[in-house]
């Protein structure tokens, strides 16, 4: 069953393992869980994230500083292991991956209930030929991303292969923290992205700031994902407030 | 065309396990699109011609070749200096400038983004935009900015925005990275790398516009000796552009040795070094994956050198792949070897060689010559840009 399929619109959050201190990876995710967060994405930091704005390159660079790293953030993740009840997907640099061991790291995701793996530097292809059948042997599932600007052929190939996780659909070509524009045009091609998508769910991320944008997001996919905003909100200590809008 | 034993790349960008493009979606179309447009070229009469036209009546070439007597003398066998330092903007990296602003107006494309270590590719590539009147954006670590001011002076003269890359180490890295963000956020800007890393194609695309250099050194030795061959080929290597187009015609001569030589910095085992082939393991960054200094956990390290343009923690996959199996022998050499060969060069040559080009120049120390062989060093840049830091050691 694909836990990402729901009969509710969802919402999920990025987090930046290890951000703002090296615990507070755990207390994030059971705050965001209790919270009504229907998915947490967690950010395995890495020192050079080209597909990142500032907010990212800060809370990534802190976390590396604090300590952060693959094998402590499992042993994090085991500690709350029967107490997280929603999906949680690793997301991050393939590098840090690869470094790890992609077996070690896809039966480390199997032994956490891991339920999905995002490494947007490993692209479809990159995936077929190399590392398909690592995960297909861990039955770890995939999701990549894909743009408003992805052919349509890609995008249902994309969402066969993730059927049993989501298609992450990146609002508009830029990096993490920009500003959306929701105009008539890019909800065209959303509503015929979700189309293509067929039963995998559509998340939709990148540039989805407020309450706002949340909505309009979910009028055209099955949910949307808010990264840097929180994070953001999470640097002035105002990340309780900042949920709490979100949600209502 | 039969395919090139190492410098082709396959359908997908490597050359042996190295290479590719781990590449984010976002940057599929305009990775597509560049694909698409460079594989016109190699049949584009009228792209060579121009490409041809510039490099010979803009650029200055062909660079000359130039017998050192007293080099010669000294190691007991000719030593020739492949004087990419005459070229028009001072280095090399004008070559790969020329030709892909060419192709950059045949996408239609008015703006320009680039990154730029020691500032010569940040400078060659600001000439060009001048020259195509096209908008030109050069991204370079705060740190290199400060120590080679003269090329960002160059640079905002010819009329090129300098942003200042303030991430991580400061330097090329970091200023890669922040030109692929500007790509992704612009996809109809066209990125003009300066070296031969990033991405498929950009290792194959600059290897080619580089590949004059090797062109013309086996016609000028073949003028010179009778025979096109030499029995050595050196040149440094940050990301490798200049070794590229240097080694590339000899490649397939397995008797030719090719030589790479790497920034030690303070030394290989001070932590404070930029020797790629040494202190790296296969690794991804800036999207191909590479021989990648890095920590136990795949976080890149931050490299050192006193010289910015090979201040770099990777190298390109064709670097990577060849040194692997053997085919590229590197060599590292310190900043204090590199500087004392810079002193050397320039008061018995009267040539003031770049930072990059003189780690080139100290390896000579560090081979053993015949009195048959036939040794090229491409000292791929001038050094004006360096005055400060030479004067500064007190030379």
């Amino acid at each position: 069953m694909n836990p990402f399929k729901k009969d509710k619109k969802q919402i999920s959050i990025f987090i930046t393992a290890g951000y703002p201190n090296l615990e507070s990876t755990t207390e994030q995710i059971l705050s965001l869980q209790a919270n009504g967060i229907d998915f947490i994405e967690v950010g395995i930091p890495f020192s050079d994230p080209m597909a990142d704005g500032p907010v990212i390159q800060e809370t990534s660079s802190v976390a590396l500083a604090n300590g952060m790293q693959m094998d402590l953030l499992f042993n994090q993740l085991g500690s709350i292991k029967d107490q997280v009840k929603i999906p949680l997907v690793l997301m991050g640099y393939l590098n840090p991956v690869i470094q790890f061991g992609l077996d070690k790291f896809l039966s480390k995701c199997k032994e956490m209930a891991i339920a999905s793996v995002i490494l947007p530097d490993m692209s479809l292809e990159l995936y077929e030929r190399f590392y398909k059948t690592q995960f297909e042997k861990y039955q770890i599932p995939v999701s990549f991303l894909i743009t408003p600007l992805t052919n349509n052929e890609r995008i249902q190939k994309i969402a066969k292969i993730s059927e049993n996780s989501f298609v992450y659909l990146v609002s508009v070509t830029s990096i993490t923290g920009g500003k959306i524009n929701i105009n008539s045009n890019v909800v065209n091609r959303y509503d015929e992205v979700k189309s293509l998508c067929g039963e995998t769910p559509v998340m939709i991320g990148f540039g989805i700031s407020n309450a706002s944008d949340v909505k309009n997001a979910q009028k055209h996919a099955d949910g949307a994902i808010i990264g840097s905003a929180y994070l953001k909100a999470v640097s002035k200590g105002d990340s309780v407030q900042f949920i709490g809008e979100i949600c209502n | 065309m039969s395919k090139l034993k190492y410098t082709q790349p396959d359908e997908m960008g490597f050359y042996g396990e190295f290479g590719g493009a781990y590449i984010p979606e976002l940057l599929r179309p305009n990775i597509e699109e560049l694909q698409a447009n460079f594989d016109l070229l190699a049949t584009d009469e009228e792209f060579q011609a121009e490409f041809k036209n510039l490099l010979a009546d803009y650029v200055g070439r062909p660079t000359p070749l130039y017998l050192s007597k007293k080099m010669t003398a000294e190691f007991g066998c000719p030593i020739y200096l492949k004087r990419e330092d005459l070229n028009h903007t001072g280095a090399h990296k004008i070559n790969n400038a020329i030709g892909q602003i060419l192709l950059a107006r045949k996408m239609g494309k008015t703006e320009i983004v680039a990154e730029t270590g020691a500032g010569q590719h940040g400078v060659a590539t600001a000439t060009v935009c001048a020259l195509m009147n096209m908008k030109c954006i050069v991204y370079m670590g705060e740190k290199d900015i400060e120590r080679q001011a003269p090329n960002v002076q160059r640079m905002k003269f010819l009329g090129a925005e300098v942003v200042p890359a303030t991430s991580g180490s400061k330097t090329l890295k970091d200023a890669t990275n922040e030109a692929i963000r500007h790509w992704i956020n612009n996809p109809t800007a066209y990125y003009l790398i300066g070296s031969v890393v990033g991405p498929h194609p950009y290792p194959e695309m600059v290897t080619s516009f580089q590949a004059i250099i090797s062109k013309e050194i086996k016609m000028q030795l073949k003028e010179k000796t009778g025979i096109e061959i030499p029995t050595k080929v050196i040149a440094c290597v940050g990301g490798g552009s200049n070794a590229a187009g240097a080694f590339f015609e000899f490649y397939e001569h397995e008797e030719v040795e090719l030589i790479a030589v790497e920034a030690s910095g303070l030394g290989n085992e001070t932590g404070h070094s930029a020797a790629t082939s040494v202190l790296g393991r296969p690794g991804v960054l800036h999207g191909s994956l590479t021989l990648l200094m890095q920590d136990e956990y795949g976080q890149v390290t931050e490299p050192y050198s006193i010289s910015a343009g090979l201040d770099y923690p990777g190298i390109g996959p064709l670097h990577a792949h060849t040194i692997e199996i053997g085919r590229t022998k590197s060599i590292s050499v310190t900043d204090q070897e590199a500087l004392t060969a810079a002193k050397k060069l320039t008061i018995e040559e009267g040539i003031i060689p770049a930072l990059e080009s003189a780690h080139a120049l100290a390896s000579l120390y560090k081979i053993e010559f015949k009195s048959n062989d036939v040794v090229v060093i491409n000292l791929s840049g001038r050094g004006d840009k360096d005055m400060k830091t030479y004067t500064n050691v007190g030379f």
